[in-house]
């Protein structure tokens, strides 16, 4: 297998309502600036993978179609990857095989979609079987309610501990210019006054529904050395799927999620995660769900997520959160604000690897965590069913 | 000059028939015709999975030789009152539903949960199914669970 370096990323700051682009328009502005920061042209792609969310959200079949021209693929292989919320980390992952496989060297890997086109919610509930299933859901909050819910009572976490992971990822966002919510003053109070949408999860624990996009470059090592442009070299890369069966699965037991880490980190040669990762960029959707993706990543022990949130250790040094947080800086989650500041879905995945390359290439600005030399991306979709893992490094492994 | 258009609206109105399989097909003639729940045992690991499936996600060996009658009754793992409207839910928010794990089977049952306050729900607590008199050979021929009744 060949190594293979990130060296372009880009995407558009995320809102409720792109009205001045549609979903091409989005799309090229993603693959634009990726290819703009890779120090490259259109003509110099490939291959192009596309990532999007279920076409329901969109009303669009097969977007990839649509959005051929804005995506450079004319006259090249294009291909459509889809795998429900882990989507943009799973295009991400293909145009790693591409390259790694020796078939490509210069790959773009784009997504898009825009929630504010359709009712977001209902179309995530046909994400649901229809026999068993989809009867009772409220889209996705109410899957990660029943898993958060499980989790409190199973391990003692509180509505405190989900509260001050959504105030620490809004508090980062105001870092983040591309970021969707920028919610000035965010504090404990205002997301405990928040109102109930699915109990335990209340509105400020859950993610906003986005418009945007979202292109990453994928080259060869030869391609590489070539480019003056900073890299990010992918050291370990792991996707795992759990069954649909979801009445099957203890929820608070991310067994994927461990075997898509185990092998990324065995990969990379991380041995010691909490040690050895600067920085982490998660697919939290919901607060709560950031505690228990700690312990799938094996940041710490089954059951002792809540301690990195009660020592503070996955908060930003050097910020005032408004609440004690003695050991922030140890491993910072989420510098860019995560999914919980800015989630079109579609892409949402893909910024995770997006921003853990900015990290390792220097180029997260205002909310660059220093000095970062290895950052993980993870992913996350499907009823709680698909993982990916992604270790990126500023030194190929 | 006036406000230019900024967008077009549209519809989807797509009917469907999607298929039980064999499977639930007989899981759901039990529940119409007998009112009785019946999971498929996987015929490596033995365990009961309800509603059944015709191939064990954990082992790929095959479910279906086995068909055993588990009860109407459990206990609550997990739940969560929806308070959030939105197009396709089953009755007007707020409502709770949840997860049984039912006496004999080894897998978690999705269901409506009424006749008692959320916040008195604890879990492990007992439930019990509540049968529809007009059953039609879908998830409703249970109307809901509620506390199991002495």
């Amino acid at each position: 297998m060949r190594r293979v370096a990130v060296v372009g990323t880009g995407y558009p700051k995320h809102k409720s309502r792109w009205e001045e682009e549609g979903l091409t328009g989005l799309v090229y502005l993603a693959a634009t600036e990726a290819l703009e920061d890779a120090g490259l042209e259109p003509a110099d792609i490939e291959a192009v993978v596309y990532g999007s969310s279920p076409e329901l959200l969109t009303g669009i079949n097969h977007p990839e179609k649509w959005c051929s021209e804005a995506s450079f693929s004319v006259g090249k292989p294009q291909f459509r990857i889809h795998t429900g919320g882990t989507v943009g980390a799973s295009t991400g992952i293909a145009a790693f095989y591409f390259v790694a496989s020796g078939m490509f060297d210069i790959v773009l890997a784009v997504t898009g979609d825009k929630n504010s086109e359709s009712p977001v919610q209902y179309g995530l509930s046909t994400v649901y079987d229809p026999i068993i299933g989809r009867q009772f859901a409220c889209g996705a909050p109410s899957a990660v309610a029943l898993q958060a819910l499980e989790y409190m009572y199973k391990f003692g976490a509180t509505e405190e501990h989900g509260a001050k992971i959504a105030v620490k990822n809004r508090i980062n966002a105001l870092r983040n210019p591309k970021a969707h919510l920028h919610i000035e003053g965010i504090n404990l109070e205002m997301v405990r006054n928040s109102p109930m949408i699915a109990s335990p999860i209340r509105l400020l624990d859950a993610c906003p529904a986005s418009d945007g996009a979202a292109a990453m470059i994928f080259v060869s090592e030869e391609v590489a050395k070539k480019l003056s442009a900073p890299k990010a070299w992918v050291n370990g890369v792991s996707a795992v799927t759990e069954g649909v069966m979801y009445v099957d699965r203890d929820m608070t037991d991310p067994i994927a999620l461990k075997k898509a880490a185990k092998t990324a980190y065995t990969q990379a040669g991380v041995t010691n995660p909490f040690k050895e990762i600067d920085v982490a960029e998660l697919y939290e959707a919901f607060s709560y769900q950031e505690m228990i993706w700690y312990e799938g990543l094996g940041f710490c022990e089954r059951g002792e997520g809540m301690k990195l949130i009660d020592e503070g250790s996955t908060f930003m040094k050097g910020i005032d959160y408004g609440f004690e947080t003695p050991r922030a800086g140890e491993l910072p989650v989420n510098p860019s604000g995560g999914v919980l500041s800015s989630n079109n879905i579609g892409s949402t995945a893909m910024i995770r690897q997006i921003e853990a390359s900015m990290q390792v290439r220097d180029k997260a600005g205002e909310h660059q965590v220093d000095g970062a030399r290895v950052a993980l991306a993870h992913g996350w979709g499907g009823g709680i069913q698909f993982h990916t893992v992604m270790i990126l490094g500023r030194e190929p492994a | 000059m006036a406000e230019p258009v900024k967008e077009i609206k549209g519809r989807l109105i797509i009917p469907y028939r999607w298929s039980y399989g064999r499977s639930l097909s007989l899981f759901f003639e039990h529940t119409r015709v007998e009112k009785k729940i019946y999971g498929a045992r996987c015929t490596k690991c033995k365990r009961v999975l309800v509603p059944p499936v015709v191939v064990c996600g954990r082992c790929f060996a095959p479910t279906e030789e086995e068909w055993v009658e588990v009860a109407d009754r459990g206990e609550l793992i997990a739940w969560t009152t929806v308070y959030y409207p939105f197009p396709g839910q089953p009755t007007q928010p707020p409502y709770t539903y949840g997860y049984v794990l039912l006496d004999g089977a080894n897998t978690k049952f999705p269901h409506l949960i009424m006749e008692i306050e959320p916040e008195k729900l604890k879990p492990g607590m007992r439930m019990e199914a509540v049968w529809n008199e007009d059953r039609k050979g879908d998830l409703y021929d249970i109307k809901y669970f509620r506390p199991e009744q002495k």
